[in-house]
């Protein structure tokens, strides 16, 4: 669906269903660089099953129009600013990788919106390697791959994707490289670089939430995924073994059993 | 120490390993080292919300064989990763691969161009079967660049070609002609069965959807049908109004778009959804495994190929029996030069040419020839000949014959990996038959 917020176009997957003022909203936030398309193994589940699945394309990424922000604040801002634009005042939010830092802060500014947070490879700071930040601001494709390469565990590396015939690593590529690299990986990148109050904000932050962290994940290791989570009350943490950083390709099925259970518990669907 | 600080560099792996490894996990698998062949028809749901899952596309997973099979989407995932595709499918052959792609892309009422110069079996299915279905084409010669632009018309849906034309080796252009296609807002469908990804990635060159018969070189050893279609995943199927099916709510699965759901590989994901669900031209688990085992070789074998064809190239321009010889690797051939920027790693192991005494002494060699094996294949380990005219293109009236440029004293050469010395020996046994009738006649 599209919709405006701050009078640009945005693009959202409603997981194959009509959006329904009437149920649950739940958003989820992709990582630098992606787009709603990383989630679409999660979000026809939950839209298929009393939820509205809103996989949101952030600003000048995917579909969506206007420029892509350029601090994890704004996104943060940009993500509340999307609840109320499709007329709700509350919203359950999931975010993977850089959209971690975005569901963190927006949990932490808007704690009576935020009714749970699923965190999948998630830390409470995300600082680049100096080089890729270098080469993603030089709209370098060499960056693509290089992220391609770190995001994906030993495993995952040989493919083995839940939807017959797909191949992850080079789907991801495609992701990534479908708007200017600069314009969209680069200016992430260096919000994360930025980005200092990850911690603090999870101090803030009282709603139920899960962190899915994986034991190969390189660019956000499973020790740094549990020291946000330590920060966060009453957090509950899932551990994947064999898999890296994109547990919600690599390891799809798990990763929804779990987020299933998390969400529908402490967020119950609309009844049929 | 130097304290110069060590380039980054992907660590992704290389042709050669993915060859062996792309698309499999064994300790997904009971730690079977070797891919297994799930003979199986149907898989069990593990409740009824599994079961509404998987039907609703909200998972992955397999459910009936016809849809995916295991063992068939490790094929799938590995030449997908070969090619540097974001998907592929399987089919049960070449022809149904270009087939579904085709049904995949067009309603009736739609026209695609269409090159020339490719396989009988797919003129004739260009030029009478799809006109059944609505479907129209016009037909271009390969190296008619400026043609496929002309021919483009407001219901056109694609262009289509054979990267290297069957069996007359002429090479389209694939950059111009994807530039051609892409200002058209279409995509370029590409056969590259000739080339396999060792030789030539079409996706590099701006081709959106490419084909292959893995009965070919991928298989290689001439023991199992099977064709594959993969996507590049760089099209944008929303740029305009031309691809609805990829674009609005799909009724068969409660509304779908493609395009807003799968991006870069919404093309495999309809394919998939609805052709196989609708036609069913699925590939065998067994000959999915096969075709497996052969693509383990495929760097080793196509490198013997194109070597071995290389000196079958020089020993036929140099023979007295022989009046013309077309492989891109001639540097006379008009495509030589496209074809070093195109195929790098070798111009492939098609060689055509013309035996002097026409057709009777083309049907002397081939009846004469004991090694090289007289069928309807290509791709081969072994070295396999035919005559078109008589035989993979005999439907076709001698007007098409023309227009496809094919001659009746042509013989189509796919060479194998025997040795070398062997191949040529064979040859001369039955180019010594094919001079017999006329040193016969000019006593």
């Amino acid at each position: 669906m599209k919709f405006k917020v701050d009078n640009n176009d945005v693009f959202a997957s409603t997981g194959g269903r009509p959006f329904d003022k009437k149920k649950p909203l739940i958003i989820f936030v992709h990582g630098s660089g992606l787009t709603h398309m990383t989630w679409v193994l999660q979000t026809r589940y939950f839209a298929f099953h009393g939820y509205n699945a809103l996989a949101v394309d952030l600003p000048g990424h995917g579909l969506s129009g206007g420029e892509s922000l350029k601090s994890i604040e704004e996104m943060a801002d940009w993500v509340s600013a999307v609840i109320d634009a499709v007329g709700h005042k509350e919203a359950s939010l999931v975010g993977h990788s850089q959209g971690c830092l975005v569901t963190v802060e927006c949990t932490s500014r808007y704690p009576d919106k935020i009714k749970t947070l699923s965190l999948m490879g998630g830390a409470g700071a995300i600082p680049m390697n100096p080089q890729l930040l270098s080469l993603a601001e030089n709209n370098d494709p060499k960056a693509v791959d290089l992220m391609m390469d770190w995001a994906h565990g030993p495993a995952g590396h040989f493919g083995g994707h839940p939807v017959p015939g797909l191949y992850h690593i080079n789907t991801g590529t495609m992701l990534a490289k479908s708007r200017t690299i600069q314009n969209t990986l680069g200016v992430d990148f260096r919000a994360c670089d930025n980005y200092k109050n990850g911690f603090e904000a999870a101090k803030k932050i009282k709603c139920p939430t899960l962190s899915i962290l994986a034991t190969d994940d390189k660019m956000c290791p499973v020790i740094e995924g549990k020291k946000l989570a330590a920060l966060i009350e009453g957090s509950q943490i899932d551990i994947i073994d064999n898999c890296g950083h994109m547990m919600l390709l690599e390891e799809a099925d798990r990763v929804l059993t779990v987020l299933k259970k998390f969400i529908t518990n402490n967020y119950p669907p609309l009844s049929s | 120490m130097s304290d110069k600080k060590k380039e980054l560099k992907p660590n992704t792996y290389k042709f050669d390993t993915l060859s062996l490894h792309a698309g499999y996990q064994p300790h997904k698998n009971a730690g079977s080292r070797q891919v297994p062949i799930y003979q199986t028809t149907s898989y069990l749901f593990d409740d009824v919300d599994h079961a509404a899952a998987l039907f609703n596309l909200e998972r992955g997973g397999h459910i009936y064989s016809r849809i995916s099979n295991p063992t068939v989407g490790v094929l799938e995932e590995r030449v997908a990763s070969l090619e540097g595709g974001t998907a592929a499918l399987a089919t049960s052959s070449g022809m149904s691969a270009i087939f579904l792609a085709v049904m995949t892309l067009c309603e009736a009422g739609d026209h695609l161009v269409v090159s020339s110069q490719l396989y009988g079996g797919t003129v004739n299915l260009f030029r009478l079967t799809l006109p059944k279905f609505g479907i129209k084409c016009t037909f271009v010669k390969p190296r008619d660049t400026e043609g496929f632009k002309k021919a483009i018309q407001k219901n056109t849906k694609g262009i289509f070609g054979e990267l290297v034309g069957n069996p007359g080796n002429e090479i389209m252009n694939m950059p111009e002609i994807a530039k051609i296609a892409h200002e058209a807002g279409i995509p370029l469908m590409v056969d590259a069965t000739y080339q396999t990804p060792y030789l030539c990635k079409p996706f590099e060159h701006g081709a959106d959807i490419v084909i292959h018969s893995l009965t070919k070189w991928m298989a290689g050893h001439g023991s199992s049908m099977a064709g594959i279609l993969v996507e590049g995943g760089k099209f944008d199927w929303m740029q305009n109004d031309k691809f609805p099916t990829m674009t609005k709510p799909y009724e068969g699965y409660h509304g779908l778009s493609f395009a807003e759901e799968f991006g870069p590989t919404a093309f495999t994901m309809k394919a998939r959804a609805e052709g196989m669900r609708d036609f069913g031209p699925c590939l065998s688990p067994q000959n999915a495994w096969n075709v497996l085992q052969g693509i383990e070789t495929l760097s080793v074998r196509m490198k013997k190929h194109c070597s071995n064809a290389e000196e079958m190239v020089k020993y036929l321009m140099n023979h007295e029996s022989v009046a013309w010889v077309s492989h891109p690797s001639v540097p006379d051939h008009p495509d030589h030069e496209l074809a070093k920027k195109l195929l790098p790693n070798g111009r492939g192991s098609m060689i055509a040419f013309g035996i002097k005494g026409g057709k009777e002494a083309g049907v002397a060699f081939i009846n004469n020839v004991k090694l090289a094996s007289h069928l309807a294949n290509v791709g081969d380990t072994r070295t396999l000949v035919i005559h078109p005219a008589s035989g993979t293109h005999s439907q076709m009236d001698e007007a098409t014959l023309k227009f496809a440029g094919l001659s009746h004293d042509m013989i189509r050469l796919s060479v194998g990996i025997e040795d070398i010395e062997d191949i040529k020996n064979d040859f001369e046994v039955g180019f010594r038959a094919a001079r017999k009738p006329r040193l016969v006649s000019n006593q």
